[in-house]
Formats: structure tokens, C-alpha cells, sequence
């Protein structure tokens, strides 16, 4: 553990591409977990099966590949696919949740969650997969820091996917309907916005958000039926670091996630890759429950 | 008063039947043994998620941490645990039958001491979690718990640690395991059926209800909470002991912190017998048993799904349970007054907890 951190010192070029490396998956950290905000802002569901949508993504453009099809181009199937998807979980499950208590809609989804890994894990069996993009991996500063050009092209579309949301947010009427709703529902509703529909859209374009994720997750990275969870967490911690409705929060906590990940792989070795996103949860809870209890000092 | 004799006749008729069970199927002991650790799960479980109101998803953490402190002490009073580990399958260690039980009930008592004071340490980082915040954190501690474990070489790391054989017939040993879960599974039960008759239960059931008003009515709310969750640890602490003992080889990710497992399976069975009630627990506990082992072998891989899928129907569409639902039914049964309706959902849940 001290030989790497010493490693780090000597070689500040390591730091490069921990950076790079860090600044690339956070992206798409971000991208997942800007879709969790958007379903626990707007409807108050904690969405558990979060990081099972991002892996199906994944599978989607895996599937495409063996097909013959470049997983680029996976990316709007999966965007649809998945948008189609979320829309039928949410008519089956997540509607009849919604006015329930908050452990309701955590436990569905965590089933759901369940559900979709053991369908993938009899589909496509535990082991690893990548989706080959087949783009070259090019080296730069003297050979020491290497970048895969395709680490490049899903950042640029990670980007591109946000701008674009919002954008959507912003300007189009489902995207204002989606925000007025979000402030208050029940004004929403006498203002003549038929709230079902939105949040059947907004559940249905979550899921979307998470497909397109796991699309790029699956062309820089790897994919596994059971590694949903963990980008579950994922979500959460930056979620609740963030706090919702604060997108640039959002996007400055899944960088610094991916950046967190990438040192703590690398310092302390990568079995304890998910014992730092867990460790991280528990720490921003914390942290939050510290700020809390300053709040009910104040009160008191 | 009938309702007493009647009472009494079914907790006997209960233990008459622990107590045949696995002469009569001594083929089964292990799937018995393991039906009352499943009972004493969906009891403890129940402490926090029915009674209190804080549902946790991570309470499989004493579970695996007392198997764990159990096993560390029946072989470090003999054997230097490091070595122990490492030379896994290259050195046979024997251990007497005076040194096995003495290291088993200390590790037993250990591994419930240890859960306690973890649940105290835990509990001041979680309680002031509310909400999906405590399901997800305790969710959270239970994972990162299973992950350090693996990490850690000295207890043998992800690769496992097999505990000491029992000195005797492998008949001896299932019946031996089977009376040590069965007797912590009833212990679990009268106490949980006193501590439910005192104050203590309308504390928590106020917490439950309102937290806030709960507080301002001079319960001191975290110490109730902590307490609960000892509890809970406590016997939680002893099951992981035991079931340890019983597979006989113990690993942190599939044994030890089964967080999709038996941390889900908890919540399933609280939910499936009725939540906030003494007995629903326990029908929920059986009833999943049952099924889960009759059907399981015969769903060829696909038993997960089914298991996801009766989560989703469970808490979407049957949440109250089956005693729930039997309450809601047949009313008089529970001493409910129809008429009475306000009175309803409180006297209900006291009468249905005697």
C-alpha cells in the first residue's frame, strides 16, 4: 500500500492517468446517477434496480456486438429499448409504489433489481464481458500514460447525452411538465398536467439515462450480471452527496467518484474497489446525518 | 381465558413437534436446523422493521459477524488463528472433545457479545438515518463488512475458514446443532413475547408512529433505538455462531454476509406473515421455508427469479401480510370490536402480538 502511494510520488506521471481514467468512467457515474435524481426528485422513489438498468444497457450493446453490429450503435437501441422498458416496470410495479411508504418503493425496486441480474445471469451466464469497439489505444507523454481512443468517444457522448438533457429539461414542454411536477405535484395536477404520465416518463427515461450508461460502460469497461449493485450504490452515494435538483453537484460528485475509485484502486489494490464505494456511502451518510443533527441543534 | 389454554396447547404442540422433528425425519435435520435460524431471522428482523418502523437491509451484519468471532475464538484458544488459516488443508488440527466444547460455547457467547457492541457502534452511525437512508446505509455496512472480511488474510481472506470437526457421529452432530438452533430460536421468541408486554414495546411502537411526537414526549428515542437493535444483534450474533458450526466451512461473501440471501430473505418473511406482529414472523418464516425447499431444487436456476418476483408481488400487492389480512378479515378472532374502529389498528396489534 505504501510502496504505491510512494510510487505515485516518484512517478507523477501514474497520477496522469489515474486522473484520466477517473475523469472518463466518473462521467458516466454521473450520467447514471443524474437519472436516479430525476426519479427521486421528481416521483420520491429510491430506485434500487438503478444499476441493473445500466448493466442490461451494457448487455444490450454486448448483444449487438456478437451480431455484428458496432456497440456505438448500440447506444440509441439501448436508449429506446430501455425507455420502453421503464415505461412497461412502471405501469406493472412502480405506479401501484408511488403512494406508499418510502420502504415500499425501495424493497419493489430491489426486487426488480433482483430479477433483471438472475434473468441476465441465466441469459448471458457470471462471466465478464467487454463490448469490443474495436478503436486503437493511443499512448501519450512518452509512452507512460495511454488513453483508448473509445474512452474519448463515450466522455464526448456522456457529455453530449447531458447537454442534451438539459436541454430537454429546460425547453420542451414534457421536460417543464416534469419539473412542475417535481415542485409540487398537486398544483401540477390543477394546472392540467396529467402527473401519471409524467411520471411514467420520468421513470421510463431514467431507465433510458441508465441504458445509454451501461452502453459506454460496457465499451471502456466491464460488464457482469451482478455487478448492478454496485452502481446502485454509485448512484446513491453521489445522489446523496449532491442532493438532487443540483445537477452541476451531480457531476462534480461522479467525477470525484471515478477519480476516488481510480486512487483507491490503485493504492490499495483493486479487491477493495467495492469496499470504497461502500465506505464512501457510509460516509457521506455520515456526514449528512452530522449536518442534520447541527440543523435539529438549531431548531432546538 | 380459553384464549390462554388455546395458547398454551399450540406453544406446546409446538415444541412437542421441535422436539420429534428430527427423529422422525433424521434426514432432514439440517433443512430443520435451519427452519428455526429462518424463524429467529424473521423475529429479530421484526423487532426493528415491524415494531419500530426502521426497516433494515443489513442486519445480516451480525449474522456474519458472529459466526466469525465464533469461529476465531474456538481456534485461537488452541491454535495460533494466522497459522491456522494459511496452512488451510496442508496441516490437520484435532481438537478434544473437551476443547471443542469449551471453545464453542465461548465462541457462542463471544460471537453475541461482539454483535452487541457492534450494534451499539453502528447504531450511532445509522440511527440518525431515517427513512430509505437507514435501509440503504445499514445495506451499505452489511456489504462493506462482507468486503473487508475478504480482504483480510488473517481470518482467511475470501478464501474461507473451515472450523473444527465434532467430536462424534455425524448423527450426534445434527441432532446436537439442531437443539442449540431450536432452543435459541424458542429463547428468541419468549423473550421477544415478554420484552412485547412491557413498556418497552409501546416506546418503539411510538417511535413507529411518530418519531418527532415520540421524542417530544420524553421518550429518549436513539437509546430505544439502540437497545432494539442489540437485541436484535444479540440473538442474531448467536444464529451466525451456530450456522457456522453447521456448514462446518465458513467464507465471507456467500456464508458469512449473504446480504441477497438471507439478509432479503428476513425482510421477505417478516413481510409474508404480517409485520408488527409475534407470531406473523414466525408463520412467514415456516411457510418460506417450506415452499423455498420443496420448490427450489425443482426451478433449475431460475428459483432467484422466482424469488425476486415474490418480493415485487409480496410488497406491492399482499403487504400486510397473512396476518394482516387474517386481522383484517376475521377481526373478532383477534379481539377487534367491528364497531369499534378507531380502536382498531392499536388494540389489534397488541392482541395479535400476545
Amino acid at each position: 500500500m505504501l510502496d504505491n502511494l510512494a510510487v505515485l510520488s516518484i512517478a507523477p506521471v501514474f497520477n496522469i492517468q489515474l486522473l484520466l481514467d477517473g475523469l472518463f468512467i466518473g462521467a458516466i457515474f454521473a450520467l447514471a446517477a443524474y437519472g436516479l435524481a430525476l426519479v427521486w426528485g421528481v416521483m420520491n422513489v429510491k430506485n434500487l434496480a438503478q444499476g441493473d438498468y445500466v448493466i442490461m444497457g451494457g448487455y444490450i450493446a454486448y448483444s449487438l456486438g456478437q451480431i455484428g453490429v458496432h456497440p456505438i450503435l448500440g447506444l440509441p437501441v439501448a436508449f429506446v429499448g430501455m425507455f420502453a422498458f421503464g415505461w412497461i416496470v412502471y405501469v406493472l410495479i412502480i405506479r401501484r409504489v408511488i403512494e406508499r411508504d418510502l420502504f415500499t418503493s425501495l424493497l419493489a425496486t430491489f426486487g426488480i433489481a433482483i430479477v433483471v441480474q438472475q434473468v441476465l445471469n441465466q441469459i448471458y451466464g457470471p462471466e465478464v464481458r467487454t463490448a469490443d469497439a474495436g478503436l486503437e489505444v493511443r499512448t501519450i507523454i512518452g509512452g507512460q500514460v495511454t488513453v483508448a481512443d473509445i474512452r474519448i468517444v463515450s466522455f464526448v457522448l456522456a457529455a453530449a447525452l447531458a447537454a442534451s438533457l438539459i436541454l430537454f429539461m429546460k425547453r420542451s414542454r414534457m421536460g417543464q411538465a416534469i419539473r412542475a411536477t417535481a415542485q409540487d405535484a398537486r398544483a401540477a395536477k390543477i394546472m392540467g398536467i396529467d402527473t401519471d404520465r409524467v411520471y411514467a416518463f420520468t421513470y421510463a427515461l431514467n431507465a433510458a439515462i441508465c441504458g445509454a450508461a451501461g452502453v459506454l460502460i460496457s465499451m471502456i469497461w466491464v460488464i457482469q450480471p451482478f455487478f448492478g449493485i454496485t452502481h446502485s450504490i454509485r448512484s446513491f452515494v453521489i445522489v446523496t452527496a449532491a442532493g438532487f435538483g443540483n445537477l452541476p453537484g451531480v457531476i462534480m460528485a461522479g467525477l470525484g467518484l471515478g477519480l476516488a475509485e481510480q486512487y483507491s484502486g490503485f493504492v490499495l489494490g483493486a479487491e477493495f474497489q467495492q469496499a470504497t464505494v461502500v465506505g464512501l456511502l457510509v460516509l457521506v451518510l455520515v456526514i449528512r446525518q452530522i449536518q442534520q443533527g447541527r440543523q435539529r441543534q438549531v431548531v432546538q | 381465558m380459553s384464549g390462554n389454554a388455546t395458547q398454551n396447547l399450540l406453544h406446546g404442540a409446538i415444541l412437542v413437534a421441535g422436539i420429534a422433528a428430527p427423529f422422525l425425519f433424521p434426514n432432514y435435520s439440517f433443512q430443520l436446523a435451519l427452519l428455526w435460524i429462518m424463524i429467529l431471522f424473521a423475529l429479530t428482523w421484526d423487532i426493528l422493521g415491524g415494531q419500530m418502523g426502521y426497516n433494515s437491509l443489513g442486519n445480516i451484519l451480525f449474522f456474519g459477524a458472529g459466526m466469525y468471532a465464533c469461529t476465531v475464538v474456538q481456534i485461537g484458544l488452541y491454535y495460533d488463528v494466522g497459522a491456522y488459516t494459511s496452512a488451510f488443508g496442508a496441516v490437520k488440527v484435532d481438537f478434544t472433545p473437551d476443547q471443542y466444547f469449551t471453545g464453542l460455547f465461548l465462541g457462542i457467547a463471544v460471537a453475541a457479545l461482539l454483535s452487541m457492541v457492534l450494534a451499539v457502534l453502528f447504531g450511532w452511525i445509522v440511527f440518525g438515518l431515517r427513512g430509505p437512508y437507514f435501509a440503504i446505509g445499514t445495506l451499505g455496512v452489511a456489504i462493506a463488512a462482507g468486503e473487508l472480511i475478504s480482504a483480510w488474510e488473517w481470518v482467511g481472506a475470501g478464501g474461507g475458514i473451515s472450523l473444527p470437526t465434532y467430536p462424534g457421529e455425524p448423527d450426534a452432530r445434527a441432532n446436537f446443532f439442531y437443539f442449540l438452533c431450536m432452543a435459541s430460536a424458542v429463547a428468541t421468541f419468549a423473550f421477544l413475547k415478554w420484552l412485547y408486554s412491557t413498556r418497552f414495546k409501546l416506546a418503539i411502537n411510538a417511535i413507529r408512529d411518530d418519531e418527532e411526537k415520540a421524542e417530544a414526549m420524553g421518550i429518549h428515542t436513539t437509546r430505544y433505538k439502540t437497545v432494539a437493535w442489540t437485541i436484535a444483534a444479540f440473538f442474531l450474533g448467536i444464529s451466525g455462531a451456530l450456522f457456522g458450526n453447521m456448514t462446518g466451512f465458513i467464507e465471507p461473501l456467500e456464508v458469512a454476509f449473504p446480504t441477497v440471501t438471507f439478509g432479503i430473505f428476513m425482510v421477505l418473511m417478516v413481510l409474508l406473515g404480517g409485520k408488527g406482529t409475534l407470531w406473523g414472523p414466525v408463520l412467514g418464516a415456516a411457510l418460506f421455508h417450506l415452499i423455498k425447499e420443496v420448490t427450489w431444487t425443482h426451478l433449475l436456476g431460475w428459483q432467484w427469479v422466482a424469488l425476486g418476483l415474490l418480493i415485487i408481488v409480496n410488497v406491492v400487492y399482499f403487504q400486510q401480510g397473512i396476518l394482516g389480512w387474517a386481522r383484517d378479515r376475521w377481526p373478532e378472532l383477534f379481539g377487534i370490536r367491528v364497531e369499534d374502529r378507531q380502536a382498531k389498528a392499536g388494540v389489534g396489534q397488541a392482541e395479535a402480538a400476545e
